[in-house]
């Protein structure tokens, strides 16, 4: 008799520690948790066990060199210095930020043919980058494209090399960079714009605020997070700049960013080890900034009455 | 400038890398010779660069070696990025079972992946281009064809401006280059700074000094870029070429597949390359109507002795898997390959067998005088010069250094041909006092 009541127990007992896996939410949480910690975090560890390492990428043996690697990254001239080219792509996110905010607030009001204007704008950031690279490397030839509107224009004497002078590559570059990510800007600029309950809008109209008013009075605050949001992605996209210089020049001609820089660390001179140090410190630098801007500009709720 | 997958994808890469490393497998065996005993028989395939040839040529010649050997199939991969993708399959240990040998694994790794064919020794009397294969005596990969090193030329422009013979000196040849610019609308020089892979051509003129030790005194050099040395001579006359303006107006804009037609009709005159580019440019030109007889091949402008001498080199290598399942057809395929399939001769490329004839091309440009020369692979120093370049990152074998140069030459980079000379002379001793050590 005990034992069939503890079987019978033991057997209730199973039921309910089923039934409470399946309400736990672990195990819906599983096939995410598996695919972030496979795919992020666990190639994110052996990069940081790499960066201790002096290593190939081949050979059956990594010789442990302590901190040399990043002792290398900060004395070495050659890679902390390719830092400085994300200052282009940093001024030029300002731009690209105040370009995609202008016309995701005038797309946001009844204009004609607004929808293809939409359409337009969010265009470029579907093309894949390498095409990009491609069609703006022709535009920037030598009596190419580029060339060629400007004459039309009677600009005919202000054309340049546009890669080929050191001065103007990086600027061209990050004009490319502009072209392209401006519409992931303006989508989620009018995406949140469009947030905004139609009525304060109205309300605004019978008090005679005017656009310029309901800008900077209702649309600008009420996406202020988004605002936010879009600065710390401009910094760390600017410090992880890769595809658009290591397509349109190779890095060649004083173009070089931090990721193509630790790109031929890796994969040109076998130095696994080294660039791992490199992405390691990229990492933590995207992660203070994202910290200290967190901090300064905290994100408070959002209010519009 | 949204761009956080890139790091993602560089850890997912290293990631792969990592586990192809351990899974690669030491090799500990001592035989000079690989085991290739059992039936040339079954299927095997074949890795290649070629990816032009995987659906016309190449099955030709699968057809004739499985009608010489009765129940093999042979199949081939195309691989596009081959030396990257390649080297990242290695780690996998499953990579084919012949194969080219991807040039980011060093030969002191040959063993790990490859099987030995055989001393260099028992070989060397058969088979031309076996020093770089070659790992402490033993073969671990034969050459699928050779080709020399120098320029590909315009004929006709060349001789409008007056010039018919190759030059003998450097000087020469900027002053040739200098009176094509003045009689001429050519391009006098093409960089193809651009694509970045024709300028690591500017490395591979050592045979110029007639000094069949150069790539064992090469590494012991702490300096190379000093007057005289064979870096100096080499990257001093592509300097020279850029600084006087005898290059293109925009380097950064450089294409190679229109470069051919160019240099194919006479807009440009001259790119230095090797001899397997020579069928590649008549071709453009037939295709523009322009007369392939106008593409020449001339030396490297230096004389040693009153002569000249033009590298050959191996172009690819060709290995039998070390985890390959079916080593006997592998070694079997790999033999006939190289000695029977014909295409060596189909490539214009010199035959890796000593036996068989030069192409047409390369008699042509023997008949002027030019000695060819193999440089022996460094013995003592061997391996050395690559862990040089790895760790002063200054890439003789690649395009980066050099457009840095170009961009110096070109006026468009801080310093001149002295500070940028001094500057790789620095960079270079420190790395090698800590290799040589």
């Amino acid at each position: 008799m005990t034992g069939r009541t503890t079987a019978a127990r033991s057997a209730i007992e199973a039921g309910r520690a089923r039934r409470k896996i399946l309400h736990s939410p672990w195990l819906y949480v599983a096939p995410a948790l598996i695919l972030l910690i496979t795919f992020t975090y666990v190639p994110v560890g052996n990069m940081i066990w790499y960066s201790f390492h002096k290593w190939d990428g081949l050979d059956v043996t990594m010789d442990p060199v302590g901190l040399d690697n990043y002792v290398r990254v900060f004395t070495d001239e050659q890679y902390w210095r390719v830092f400085l080219i994300s200052l282009y792509y940093f001024v030029a996110s300002f731009a690209q930020i105040a370009i995609a905010l202008y016309f995701a607030v005038v797309l946001s009001f009844n204009t004609r043919f607004r929808n293809l204007f939409k359409g337009i704008l969010f265009f470029p950031y579907l093309l894949n980058g390498v095409a990009v690279g491609f069609v703006f490397l022709y535009l920037f030839q030598p009596d190419g494209t580029l060339d060629t509107l400007m004459r039309v224009l009677g600009l005919g004497e202000h054309t340049q090399l546009w890669l080929g002078d050191p001065d103007i590559a990086n600027i061209s570059l990050a004009g490319t960079s502009v072209w392209r990510f401006t519409g992931l800007n303006f989508v989620l600029f009018l995406g949140a714009i469009q947030s905004i309950p139609g009525e304060i809008y109205e309300a605004a109209e019978i008090d005679g605020a005017n656009r310029w008013h309901q800008f900077r009075h209702i649309i600008a605050p009420g996406i202020r997070r988004i605002i936010s949001l879009s600065f710390i992605l401009a910094i760390s996209g600017s410090l992880s700049v890769f595809e658009i210089p290591f397509i349109m020049t190779g890095g060649a001609n004083g173009t070089r960013t931090f990721v193509v820089q630790a790109y031929q660390t890796a994969f040109q001179f076998r130095q696994i080890g080294l660039a791992s140090a490199m992405a390691v410190v990229l990492l933590l630098i995207v992660l203070l900034i994202t910290w200290l801007q967190r901090r300064f500009l905290p994100d408070d709720e959002v209010s519009l009455s | 400038m949204i761009n956080r997958r890139t790091l993602l994808g560089l850890g997912a890469l290293t990631a792969l890398a990592l586990t192809a490393g351990c899974t690669g497998g030491a090799s500990d065996d001592t035989a000079s010779t690989g085991d290739f005993s059992g039936d040339i028989k079954g299927a095997i395939t074949v890795l290649t660069n070629r990816t032009d040839l995987v659906n016309t040529t190449l099955p030709e010649y699968a057809k004739k070696f499985e009608a010489k050997y009765p129940g093999t199939k042979v199949t081939f991969q195309g691989v596009t990025n081959y030396d990257d993708d390649v080297t990242t399959q290695l780690s996998s240990g499953d990579y084919g079972d012949v194969l080219m040998v991807p040039n980011p694994v060093a030969i002191d790794q040959y063993s790990q992946f490859f099987e030995p064919l055989g001393t260099q020794e028992e070989l060397k009397a058969k088979y031309r281009f076996l020093s770089p294969a070659t790992y402490e005596g033993k073969v671990y990969a034969l050459s699928v064809g050779g080709v020399a090193k120098g320029f590909v030329i315009n004929k006709r422009i060349w001789a409008q401006a007056g010039i018919t013979a190759p030059p003998k000196t450097p000087e020469e040849f900027l002053a040739g280059l200098k009176a094509v610019d003045a009689k001429t609308d050519a391009v006098p020089y093409y960089t193809n700074y651009k694509d970045g892979w024709p300028l690591a051509e500017w490395n591979t003129h050592r045979a110029i000094l007639g000094d069949p030790a150069i790539n064992d005194k090469f590494p012991a050099d702490p300096s190379p870029w000093q007057p005289g040395k064979i870096q100096y001579i080499e990257d001093s006359l592509l300097f020279d070429i850029v600084h006087a303006k005898l290059s293109e107006k925009d380097p950064l804009t450089t294409n190679w597949e229109s470069s051919k037609p160019m240099i194919a009709t006479g807009k440009v005159a001259t790119m230095l390359l090797g001899s397997w580019a020579v069928p590649q440019m008549q071709d453009a030109a037939k295709a523009a109507g322009a007369d392939p007889a106008d593409i020449a091949f001339w030396p490297f402008p230096y004389q040693t002795g009153g002569k000249f001498h033009a590298n050959i080199d191996g172009d690819k290598l060709a290995a039998v898997s070390k985890n390959s399942k079916n080593k006997a057809t592998a070694k079997a395929w790999l033999d006939f390959f190289v000695n029977e399939s014909g295409f060596s001769t189909d490539q214009q490329a010199i035959p890796p067998a000593i036996d068989q004839p030069l192409p047409k091309g390369l008699q042509e440009f023997t008949a002027t005088g030019v000695e060819l020369v193999e440089t022996p692979a460094a013995t003592t120093n061997s391996g050395k010069e690559d862990e040089i370049i790895k760790e002063s990152e200054i890439d003789l074998k690649g395009p980066i250094y050099r457009q840095k140069m170009v961009d110096v030459a070109r006026g468009a980079a801080k310093g001149d041909k002295d500070s940028f000379f001094a500057d790789l002379n620095q960079r270079w001793n420190k790395a090698q006092a800590q290799v040589m050590k």
